[in-house]
């Protein structure tokens, strides 16, 4: 196997070793949305008092696994009054982007003499932002393709507030990298190694909050779901699915949290870098990339953690106060931090 | 009484007191103790006067109670009872000063809507409302109970019966030392 690998031209070793990364990095962030999902219910039935599903395998442990084989044994129903190639294509626009999106997140510092990370791009963050503002696609076309008025309503409060959060979300990363000077988030990540105090989430902690709140709006969380609220729109856009595709806008929702969740450790908390030990520089051994590659996975539960917290947590804004928060409270204090951050770097200089 | 809503304050509007109230109501119920029943290893208590499945009892001294006078079946909503009465050249009753006793009774389940009205119309006391809160079986035949079956699952009762003093009397009557 080494042998062979050797054998390889550089630009065939690339190739071999991305596959492998690829392959690594999707079925990682697959099991994590299969558990991410048992989590949820487990610590929303034990916030109700309850104790959740735990009757599959040892503290429920394969009911993901369950989960998967009723959702893929359902009858896929298509109703007769859908539009067939959007309602079609609709699941997998949802699922695609958080997919891609992990191409550029840097999971762990080198493995091997590999570094962790799928496609080091040095537009990084603008690709994300360019990938995750395709996911209103899958909603919209979702809300438009099931032809009947809740989901309609749905896809309409999704793109618009998916469109309004956009705009906060980019606005308040530009401080950001004001101040590490890249747009790559490798390059982020090495501007935060050197002591807690470098995490730019105690540097910026303004941006970090338009950016934490923008997340749970951009993933369609509470307390910002209004897309898919249960009460008002009976499940919103995703009311005429059934089985497989149904579970497929499930895991996509997920996916962007873990994704979201990816963004969060990686420009505000460090990455896969601790100041401790030594751990904020790039290791030099297997057990030191693995430990980056864990450290990296531990803040990433961290958050999705609070993404599920919180939705146990807080309810439902009303579609004038999410407007409202968008574009009169964080679209100008996002823009006031950037001039902040700005005139304070031209102070320095 | 008109309530006049009060104007928040600059902390309350920045949110973050919802937010800390929030976090600290769940997790005070997150660390609580779980009201989950885990049903089939953990049973509830059936509370008295509970409206469960109705059986026949027998008395105390082993007796069929029922009379066979089919006022349950008369009553009965759905129509669940079915009463195959003796006629006169059935058995007679297993117990003194009874007429006669059902040469088949039977319930069906699935029609049965635990009303209790058979249970109050009985004369005798010889059917109840129990306990039995989870019936189920494999097929349609299999719930619809026999005589034999109610009677194996409904025990013994010990509560008035009927015609108990009348037998008594009827004894002391027999027993009474005339002329002597």
């Amino acid at each position: 196997m080494i042998d062979w690998i050797h054998s390889l031209s550089p630009s065939q070793q690339f190739a071999f070793f991305s596959a492998v990364k690829v392959l690594c990095a999707f079925a990682v962030l697959m099991f994590m949305v299969a558990y991410v999902v048992l989590l949820e219910r487990r610590v929303c039935a034990f916030m109700q008092d309850r104790l959740g599903p735990n009757r599959a395998g040892p503290f429920g442990l394969l009911q993901p696994l369950a989960d998967a084989i009723k959702a893929f044994l359902k009858e896929d129903f298509t109703p007769g009054h859908v539009r067939k190639a959007f309602y079609w294509l609709a699941p997998g626009l949802v699922m695609m982007p958080a997919i891609i999106n992990v191409a550029v997140i840097p999971f762990g510092s080198t493995l091997g003499g590999q570094r962790m990370v799928i496609a080091d791009l040095n537009v990084g963050i603008l690709y994300t932002f360019g990938i995750v503002s395709l996911g209103v696609y899958g909603i919209v076309l979702a809300g438009y393709a099931a032809n009947s008025k809740y989901p309609f309503l749905g896809g309409i409060r999704s793109s618009a507030q998916m469109i309004s959060y956009e705009i906060a979300l980019g606005l308040s990363v530009v401080p950001l990298f004001l101040l590490v000077g890249s747009l790559n988030l490798s390059d982020v990540i090495g501007y935060q190694s050197g002591g807690f105090h470098h995490w730019l989430v105690f540097q910026q902690p303004l941006a970090f909050a338009i950016f934490l709140g923008a997340a749970f709006a951009e993933t369609n969380r509470l307390p910002f779901d209004l897309p898919e609220s249960e009460q008002e729109l009976v499940g919103g856009y995703n009311t005429e699915y059934s089985s497989i595709r149904f579970a497929l806008f499930f895991m996509g929702e997920y996916a962007n949290m873990i994704l979201a969740s990816a963004m969060l450790v990686t420009l505000f908390f460090g990455g896969w870098t601790l100041p401790v030990f030594g751990l904020d520089q790039p290791a030099t051994t297997l057990l030191g990339g693995l430990a980056h590659i864990a450290i990296f996975l531990a803040k990433l539960c961290g958050f999705v953690l609070l993404f599920i917290w919180v939705r146990w947590m807080l309810p439902r804004f009303r579609h004038d106060q999410l407007m409202n928060l968008g574009w009169r409270r964080f679209v100008p204090l996002a823009l006031a931090n950037i001039v902040v951050t700005a005139a304070w770097l031209w102070l320095k200089a | 009484m008109i309530l006049k809503r009060k104007a928040l304050t600059w902390w309350e509007r920045l949110y973050l007191p919802a937010l800390i109230g929030g976090f600290r109501v769940t997790l005070r119920h997150f660390f609580r103790k779980k009201l989950t029943l885990q049903y089939p290893e953990e049973k509830w208590v059936v509370p008295e006067g509970y409206r469960g499945a109705p059986y026949l009892v027998r008395d105390p001294e082993g007796n069929t109670k029922c009379v066979s006078c089919q006022l349950c079946e008369f009553v009965c909503p759905p129509k669940a009872i079915k009463i195959t009465p003796p006629g006169p050249t059935g058995p007679v009753a297993d117990r003194p000063n009874a007429e006669k006793m059902p040469r088949e009774f039977e319930i069906d389940m699935l029609r049965c809507i635990f009303c209790g009205l058979c249970q109050e119309v009985c004369p005798e006391e010889a059917i109840f409302l129990m306990d039995t809160y989870s019936l189920n079986g494999l097929s349609r035949e299999e719930m619809v109970f026999n005589q034999e079956k109610l009677l194996a699952l409904g025990g013994t009762h010990v509560g008035i019966q009927k015609w108990q003093h009348k037998l008594d009397e009827a004894k002391a009557q027999e027993d009474f030392p005339i002329g002597t």
